[in-house]
């Protein structure tokens, strides 16, 4: 595959531009070497093809590297072409085309690990260690250890929320609240549902983590690099649920909900037309699939408790058989049924941990990305209300020109090139917005399939070694049976 | 009275009890039946008996008809003896009937495909009900032809062979008996099994064992039906997966759509084989458990007419004490308790008789029914594992 090897070279040889600038030369030649016809140009009209040509640009504009490049002498810049569609006024932090590939050789893991309780009652919580290992830079060390309550995680979905989706991008959502849950585990229950609970939640923000830092401009988000690093975390108050910020969120989200139904936008372009329409069809599909899948692991489970129930009885019935051999028989078939309960209690963790689990995470996704299209269509209503004011700007203009009052006419010139650079700022940014989500749907899509791929495989293997078990069991009860004379 | 061979003939073989057709002066099998509003049984019968007219014939007979004999049976008093085989249940076509009721109603909702496949599980329902009720009601006759007494009962004959309507001969029955008397035996005789004071090291074995053994038989039956039941609920979650998995790859672009479309037959493919555990399983070790819950209950009321007529006996004793005291009617007395002493001696040496060879077909059934269940299941993790190292196979090459 010559797009990772070319990206791995890549990397290479940006490490080499921080140490040395005499090295630049031979790092250009690389990049020189890489623009070989066998890799794809740039296209213009296909926008998956922003990620084809990755390899062959080495990104000038991202924030850690101009401080560096801009010091030394720069014929590495020369040699390569700058896409034109990279927009150099472009205001969103910029997605360094080779972190993108990156996504695939991804060098950062993360994990959520050992829940503590910390304090009694209604005021307790859970504290979750959060690990990172990595060997990217932009981390200052190869290893962090932190400790996160689920508050902290909810306080960094909302604050890259905020920064990121009115530009079009896809914040992947933070693992829900549950007040039921929570109050059980802070009440002090140490029954099995209450630990299930909390690995539940583990397991959720842990996936949480991991696919924000997939996304290369949330990576390098500095409120993501505080929450994997700093060993103190200011409290994220305002995401408790009836908070006043809580309030205010669900006013807005309300508030959201009407524009929806009164912006009426003329869509020019089909492929947005076509994609929500996708994504609404997606999301219909996505939960009836978690719905069955929840009733498989329900059933699962009572299969494994209906199971573990008749092994008893199967022990006692063989205990008051008076028949030795059959009796001995009996036992055994008891211990079959007790290792094939275990079995199908683990192939319902597998159900559940595996697909279900995924399959809830994205429902969720669906919902955010359908809220970036939400976000475009804000946009689209900006510009158009700017376009209208600018126009009744223009209308109160010609009218004063008539009224011959000096003062007034100034005012309304200035307003007039005020709200022009409104209307040049709406649609620029309407055509941000909707650049940057026909970027993120790709890799979403991409994500999303490769997601799929790699957790069916994962399944169906679970599937094989559970069903290979009980070949193991039977086929040790066979001679036992047939051992009854 | 049976072999122990690993007999070729076990899918021909259908009972729950050992093959019971060895002797070929009486064979006797049910090769069909038809569901109208009852069912209805064509009872087949290959002898080379004199006592019957014919060597080869069949007659329709309903479930009542089955109910008929065994109570004639059970009533008639020179079987007290002997454990008399257990009456078949009713045939339940409760649980298909309310799933055809569902699918009539929810054909509107529902898509072609959804709707033609929930047809088919309906009708494997359907077939699955009638085999073990037609399994049941088999195994009841079989054991009667292969009884040395029951076979040459007068009335199990009337019923392999009138070619007419049993019914008018089944109400005489029941005005003749009532009915009620087997309604009071079965409140009475656990009571009864466990006052009477046992003499005989046999049967006191045999008491003690059959009333625990018939609870935890009766467990270990309920036990074993949810088991099953789990695993149709699983089958049916299958189902709907592939269902759902199809739907999603409807809207899909197409290389994802091969895939998921794959997965989805997956699904189904899995469907079908924990379908087939399913009902493998419920053939196999829960009519087991019901038919021995239902045999040890025979045994148990064989038991009981055994300690009645020990109570019989004991009465008669002290009735002749006291009619020796009072010196009147000796005779009678006397010729009373001779003949309790030998109803309950004949009792006591065919009730030996039956119980031991009835744990002797005991053993041999368990054993056959848990070989061919666990050989089941072998193959059908064999095959699920073979489809599934299959299809990981093709979704990797994509």
């Amino acid at each position: 595959m010559s797009e990772e090897r070319g990206s791995s070279a890549q990397t290479e040889e940006d490490e080499d531009l921080f140490v040395s600038a005499m090295e630049s030369p031979e790092a250009a030649r690389l990049s020189a070497e890489d623009l070989s016809p066998s890799s794809n140009g740039p296209r213009d009209d296909d926008p998956d093809d922003l990620f084809a040509e990755a390899t062959e640009e080495v990104s000038l504009d991202s924030p850690e590297r101009q401080p560096i490049l801009s010091d030394g002498p720069s014929p590495a810049i020369t040699p390569v072409s700058i896409s034109p569609r990279v927009d150099v006024f472009d205001r969103s932090p910029d997605l360094d085309e080779e972190e993108e590939e990156n996504r695939d050789t991804f060098d950062i893991q993360i994990s959520v690990s050992d829940p503590e309780k910390v304090g009694d009652g209604m005021n307790a919580f859970m504290i979750y260690k959060v690990t990172t290992k990595t060997s990217l830079s932009i981390f200052s060390r190869d290893e962090v250890c932190v400790k996160r309550r689920f508050s902290d995680f909810l306080g960094l979905h909302s604050k890259l929320a905020s920064k990121y989706m009115h530009m079009g991008f896809i914040v992947p959502p933070a693992p829900e609240k549950s007040i039921v849950g929570m109050t059980k585990v802070k009440v002090g229950k140490e029954d099995l549902s209450s630990v299930e609970f909390v690995e539940k939640r583990r397991s959720a923000l842990e996936r949480y983590l991991l696919r924000t830092v997939k996304h290369p401009a949330l990576l390098k988000d500095p409120d993501v690099l505080q929450f994997l690093e700093s060993s103190e975390l200011p409290r994220a108050v305002s995401t408790q649920a009836l908070s006043g910020a809580g309030i205010l969120r669900m006013v807005n989200k309300a508030a959201d909900a009407v524009n929806k139904m009164t912006i009426k936008m003329n869509e020019s372009d089909a492929w947005f037309e076509e994609k929500q329409q996708q994504f609404e069809n997606l999301d219909v599909q996505l939960r009836k699939l978690h719905v069955s899948v929840e009733s498989l692991v329900c059933h699962r489970k009572e299969l494994s408790v209906n199971t573990a129930l008749f092994a008893k009885s199967a022990a006692m019935l063989g205990n008051s058989e008076d028949h030795t051999a059959l009796s001995r028989a009996l036992s055994q078939l008891a211990e079959v049924e007790e290792k094939i309960e275990q079995l199908h209690q683990e192939q319902a963790n597998a159900d559940f941990y595996l697909i279900s689990e995924l399959l809830g995470d994205y429902v969720r996704l669906i919902t955010a990305v359908r809220g970036v299209f939400d976000q475009r269509m804000k946009a689209w209503g900006k510009w158009q209300d700017a376009q209208l004011m600018l126009q009744r700007k223009r209308e109160a203009e010609a009218k004063l020109q008539y009224a011959s009052k000096p003062e007034k006419l100034q005012q309304a010139r200035d307003e007039i090139r005020e709200w022009e650079g409104k209307v040049q700022q709406g649609e620029r940014d309407f055509e941000q917005i909707s650049r940057n989500i026909r970027r993120e749907v790709g890799q979403f899509e991409k994500e999303r399939v490769k997601d799929f791929r790699v957790v069916i495989m994962k399944y169906l293997e679970s599937l094989v070694h559970s069903q290979q078990q009980l070949i193991k069991y039977w086929e040790a009860f066979l001679p036992e049976a047939k051992a009854i004379a | 009275m049976t072999s122990i061979s690993e007999d070729s003939d076990k899918e021909k073989v259908r009972s729950v009890s050992v093959d019971l057709n060895n002797d070929a002066s009486l064979v006797i099998d049910i090769p069909d039946a038809l569901c109208e509003r009852e069912v209805k049984f064509t009872v087949h019968t290959k002898t080379t008996l004199s006592s019957f007219q014919n060597p080869d014939f069949s007659v329709p007979r309903q479930h009542e008809d089955f109910i008929w004999l065994h109570d004639t049976i059970v009533e008639t008093e020179e079987y007290a003896g002997l454990i008399i085989p257990p009456a078949p249940p009713k045939p339940d076509f409760e649980g298909p009937r309310e799933k055809m009721h569902k699918l009539g109603e929810g054909e509107s909702s529902m898509t072609k495909e959804e709707y033609a496949k929930m047809k088919q599980e309906l009708e494997a329902e359907y077939l699955a009900v009638f085999k073990k009720t037609v399994q049941v009601h088999e195994v009841f006759l079989q054991r009667l032809s292969s009884h040395p007494m029951f076979r040459k009962d007068r009335n199990f004959q009337i019923f392999l062979e009138y070619d007419q309507d049993l019914t008018v001969r089944r109400k005489n029955a029941k005005e003749m008996f009532g009915g009620f008397f087997k309604n009071m035996v079965k409140t009475a005789d656990e009571v009864l099994i466990s006052g009477v004071k046992e003499v005989d090291e046999f049967f006191e074995q045999e008491k003690n064992f059959l009333l625990d053994y018939s609870s935890k038989i009766k467990d270990a039956t309920a036990k074993a039906e949810k088991m099953t039941r789990s695993h149709k609920n699983v089958a049916d979650d299958y189902n709907h997966i592939s269902g759902a998995l199809n739907n999603t790859a409807a809207d899909n672009n197409t290389a994802f759509k091969k895939h998921l479309e794959k997965c989805a037959e997956v699904f189904e493919k899995l469907r079908k084989v924990e379908d087939r555990v399913a009902s493998d399983q419920e053939l196999k070790l829960t009519e087991l458990l019901r038919y021995y819950t239902r045999d040890i209950q025979a045994a148990k009321d064989l038991l009981y007419r055994r300690a009645r007529a020990l109570a019989d006996y004991e009465n008669s004793n002290k009735a002749l004490d006291k009619a020796r005291l009072k010196g009147k009617d000796i005779a009678q007395a006397e010729e009373n308790q001779k003949q309790c002493l030998q109803k309950f001696d004949k009792l006591s040496e065919s009730g030996k008789k039956e119980l031991t060879s009835f744990k002797a077909r005991r053993v041999v059934a368990f054993r056959k029914n848990l070989i061919e269940m666990t050989e089941l299941e072998i193959k059908h993790a064999k095959n699920s594992v073979s489809l599934l190292q299959g299809s990981i196979e093709i979704l990797n090459s994509n």
